[in-house]
Order: structure tokens, then sequence, then C-alpha cells
């Protein structure tokens, strides 16, 4: 039940997008978004959405798969949308009761709705294609030069790394007690929102008690392997960019400017 | 009163691409009052399996009958099943978490809506069978030792009062004598109360002793449904689905390989003696 939501989760399949450099896929990723907030016409908008289906296509991740993952944040997007088409002031289109809806505001409510599911399927592409792993270890690299301002860039990533690690064993041990307490009679589904927070505390005390018990087995396996921060670390697999990754690059740079061109003169 | 399965499969993640057959096509009737063990090597399918037996996980295809009534029913009271059939998970040391040991007994039939005086009786006389001393009641759980963690838990499913006691690898992590004493004492409470005990288990060597009948499964199917005796027989299948035969029966089929005139069916270590000293003594 919990393990059904594939936001943010890693897809494995074989293909150009998931051999990129993760450092190629952050950048695209952010480059992506402000390019969607840099178009504002539908022109911008068709060229916004050919790039993310060629994206979508080379990356072999099913589609239906990725629209599975959206279903959680479908309320977020009703929420703007009603929210832009009727508190939009300007030309008034429809008006029933008290509320009016006015041709700015349906114009600004789709495009927001467009905006929106584009930077949601475009940055869920990028944690499809690359596994956790990879992501922080391009974050790093790329937050590199922070070090020189004093931020712990390495530790701030290896515990993004180590949290998302986590992610899975506790949803597994979450699903593990729960089942436990089922079969001790335990009722998390019926009563009201009171007692179904009491109900929780027989799944949250075993579940703290087994993240904690957890991260002192990890910190002490860490200890015995001598880790003590980033100074000094090497890599075994050090992040390198190759012809692919160059060529990537290139056509992130190609539609930016596009995107730039269609903005001005369009 | 029994449990019967039938033509039951389960399929983790049916339509994806990760889709594992766990269980295929399992039939099997439970009758009261057996002591059963459920051997398989890791990954077989026994504890998908007995997950379906308390209407924990819903099989895929096939049904699951307790005394008759199919337990997917639309109207069938899940919970009352869930203290009918008593399920102890593996490590359920785990899933402890109120402030002492006598409350977290009490959880389970305070699900049950019984009253606060039986809930405490049954609790009480919980604790005693699974031998924990009195001083230990009002301690927090998770100041106890492993053993003593480990009976506190299963107490909280013998609390329920089930028909079917149902243990999944209950001596995993202990030390030989602490795997001893657990063992022996659900064995003693199995003479006491008559109900059933379905073992789960990797290792032969612990349930050969108790069980009256095994049940082995690999890679989800049942390969044998026998009483020890004849599952040990085919040591040699057994080693090839990653499991073993107690060590009895191989020093057995040695004895009779070197020409002494032994039957090689001895399951336990008492059984081996006496068969040694017959053979000897011709």
């Amino acid at each position: 039940m919990i393990r059904d939501i594939t936001l943010g989760q890693y897809y494995q399949a074989d293909s150009v997008i998931h051999k990129l450099d993760p450092r190629v896929k952050l950048v695209a990723t952010i480059g992506f978004i402000i390019s969607l907030f840099v178009v504002d016409s539908w022109v911008g908008y068709v060229v916004a959405a050919l790039f993310l289906a060629c994206m979508i296509k080379l990356s072999k991740v099913p589609f239906g798969y990725m629209v599975k993952g959206m279903r959680a944040i479908v309320f977020i997007l009703l929420i703007t949308v009603v929210f832009n088409l009727f508190l939009t002031p300007g030309e008034p289109l429809v008006t029933f009761w008290k509320l009016t809806i006015t041709k700015e505001g349906l114009r600004i409510a789709v495009m927001m709705a467009v905006r929106l599911s584009f930077l949601i399927v475009g940055s869920s592409l990028m944690t499809l294609t690359t596994t956790p792993n990879s992501l922080t270890d391009g974050m790093e690299k790329l937050m590199g030069p922070l070090k020189y301002v004093k931020v712990p860039v390495h530790e701030v990533a290896m515990m993004m790394s180590i949290a998302l690690r986590f992610i899975p064993i506790l949803l597994e041990e979450t699903d593990k007690i729960m089942k436990a307490q089922i079969a001790r009679g335990a009722d998390f589904e019926s009563g009201n929102l009171i007692k179904k927070a009491k109900a929780m505390v027989p799944l949250l005390v075993p579940l703290f008690i087994s993240a904690f018990r957890r991260a002192n087995d990890l910190a002490m396996a860490m200890e015995a392997r001598c880790y003590r921060g980033g100074e000094h670390r090497t890599k075994m697999k050090p992040l390198r960019y190759c012809g692919a990754d160059r060529a990537a690059y290139g056509i992130l740079l190609l539609y930016f400017v596009g995107c730039v061109a269609i903005r001005v003169w369009l | 009163m029994s449990l019967i399965l039938n033509h039951v499969n389960y399929i983790y993640g049916e339509d994806t691409e990760l889709a594992v057959h766990a269980l295929k096509d399992i039939n099997l009737v439970i009758p009261d009052g057996q002591f059963i063990g459920l051997i398989g090597h890791t990954g077989s399918g026994k504890s998908t399996l007995v997950q379906h037996l308390n209407g924990l996980i819903r099989p895929t295809g096939g049904a699951i009958y307790y005394n008759g009534e199919d337990i997917h029913d639309k109207d069938y009271d899940k919970k009352k099943l869930r203290s009918k059939v008593g399920l102890v998970f593996q490590y359920p040391e785990h899933q402890l978490f109120e402030i002492d040991v006598f409350k977290d007994v009490c959880f389970g039939p305070k699900n049950l809506g019984l009253s606060q005086k039986e809930t405490e009786l049954r609790a009480y006389a919980a604790l005693k069978q699974v031998g924990l001393a009195d001083e230990y009641f009002y301690q927090s759980p998770f100041d106890l030792s492993g053993g003593q963690k480990r009976r506190v838990a299963i107490a909280g499913v013998l609390a329920m009062k089930p028909d079917i006691l149902i243990l999944d690898e209950p001596t995993a992590g202990l030390d030989p004598k602490g795997r001893d004493e657990i063992l022996d004492q659900i064995a003693k409470l199995k003479e006491e109360t008559g109900i059933t005990v379905i073992l789960v288990s990797h290792s032969m060597e612990d349930v050969a002793k108790y069980v009256e009948r095994i049940i082995v499964m690999s890679r989800g199917s049942v390969l044998y449904d026998d009483t020890p005796r004849e599952v040990f027989g085919h040591y040699k299948e057994l080693e090839q689905v990653g499991l073993a035969a107690p060590q009895v029966t191989y020093i057995m089929q040695a004895l009779a390989k070197k020409g002494m005139p032994v039957d090689t069916s001895a399951t336990t270590i008492k059984e081996a003696e006496q068969e040694i000293l017959r053979a000897l003594a011709l």
C-alpha cells in the first residue's frame, strides 16, 4: 500500500538518460524548470512539451508508471487551478452566484496546471533515472566550490544519501510492524481522528526504536572502517564527463536558447 | 475446526515487471491439535504462506477456509480470525512498545474487547506459560535480554488464546540454550492446551524432536508433506533444495552402509541410540 508511491523512486532501465552523468541531469532539471518560467506563450509550452516527451522516450521509463506517481499531487494541482480560475481579476467570462471566471483567470489557471505538471514530470524523470547515491554524488561535486566558504558539502551529501537509503528500509519495517500489530488485533483504520492517532502508538514506538538501533549500527560500522568525513577522501568511481554528457549539455543549451528566443521574439 | 487451503496462489507485484510468484498452488489441510513443522530454505515462501493463514495477505488465487468459512468473505470477521489464528512474526521482540511487560501482553486481549479483569488474567497466564519470572512483569520490555523479550512477544500472542499458534522462526538469533528453552516451552504448552502449533523454521534439527508432521516448501510449492520419518528418508532430495536432514539421519545411513543392521528412519538422538543398541545386541 505504502509502496505504491512512485514519485521520487528509481526505475531500473538501460537507457541513454540513465547513463548520463548525474551532474548533467541535475543541471538539466534545473534548466528545464527555469525554462518553464521563461516561456509564456503557447509556442513555448509546445516546445517544452516536445523536449520533455523526447526525454521520457529516451529514458525508457513507461509513461503510465510516471503518471501513477503524479496521483499524489493531483490535489495540489486542483487547488492551484481553482484559486487561479476564480480569483484573477479581468474581463468576466462566466458568472454564477458570487464566483466569476475571467478570461485572464482561465488563461493563468491552464498555464499554471501545465507548468506544474511539467515541472513535476521533469523532476521525477531525474529521480526515476538516477540512483539516490549517484544523485548525491553529483550534488556533492556540483556544490564542491562551496567548500571554500566553509560549507560542509561532503557531510551534507552523506546525510542526504543515508536518509534516502533509509526510506525503503523504514517503509519495509513499518509494513512488518503494522502486520505484527494487526495480528495482535490492532486496528489502524476505523474510529475518529483521536482514536486513529492513538492507534499509531504501537506502530511508532517500535519504528523509532528500530530507526535508532539502525542508526547506531550504521555509525558503528562506519567508524569500524575509519570513516572521518570528507577530508582527503577519494572516490572509487569519480565522476568524469564523457562524450554523451557534453552532447547532452549542447542539446540543453540549444533548448534553453530556443526558449529565450521564443520569449524575446514571439 | 480446521484450516483448509485450496489452490492458494500468491504473486508479489502482480501486473508489474517485477512480479514474483511466491506461492504456487498450495493445498493443505491443517486439522485440530497437530504439531506441524513448516520447513523451507530462505525465500521458499514460508513466511508468505503463514501470513495467509490469518488473513494478513489476500491470496491472488484460491481460497482459505477456517471452520468451513471463507476467510475473505465480505462479512467475515477478520479480527476474530486473528484471535483464533495467532501469528508470532520473525523477531517478534521488535513489536514491543508498552512501558512495561505486563501492559504489552495486555495489548492483544484488550483489542479483542475483553474486560479489564479478563485481560489481566489472560496476560498473567500467558506470561506464566512462556516461563517468564514474576520479577520482570513490571519492567520496561526494552530492558530485558533478547530471549526474554522474545518470550514476552510470544506471550502477547498467547494471551489472545489462539486455537492455532504459528511461530515464524521463533529461535532465530538465539543461542543453543535459549533455543532449546523456547522450543521446550512451546512443546509443553502444546501438551497442556492441545492447540495446533505450526513451527516455521529452516532447520530440520530444531523441529525433528517435536513435530508430528513436516511440510517442506521449495520455491513456493509444497515439496513434501508427511511424518518426519518419511520426510527425512528423502535426505538426498532435501539437500538439493538447500536443506538437510538431522545429523542422526546421516549417522544411521552411514552405519547401514557399513553393514550394521540398523533401521535408518530414526529421527531423534534417543531413537537412534535405542536402534544402535538393539543392533549391537543382535
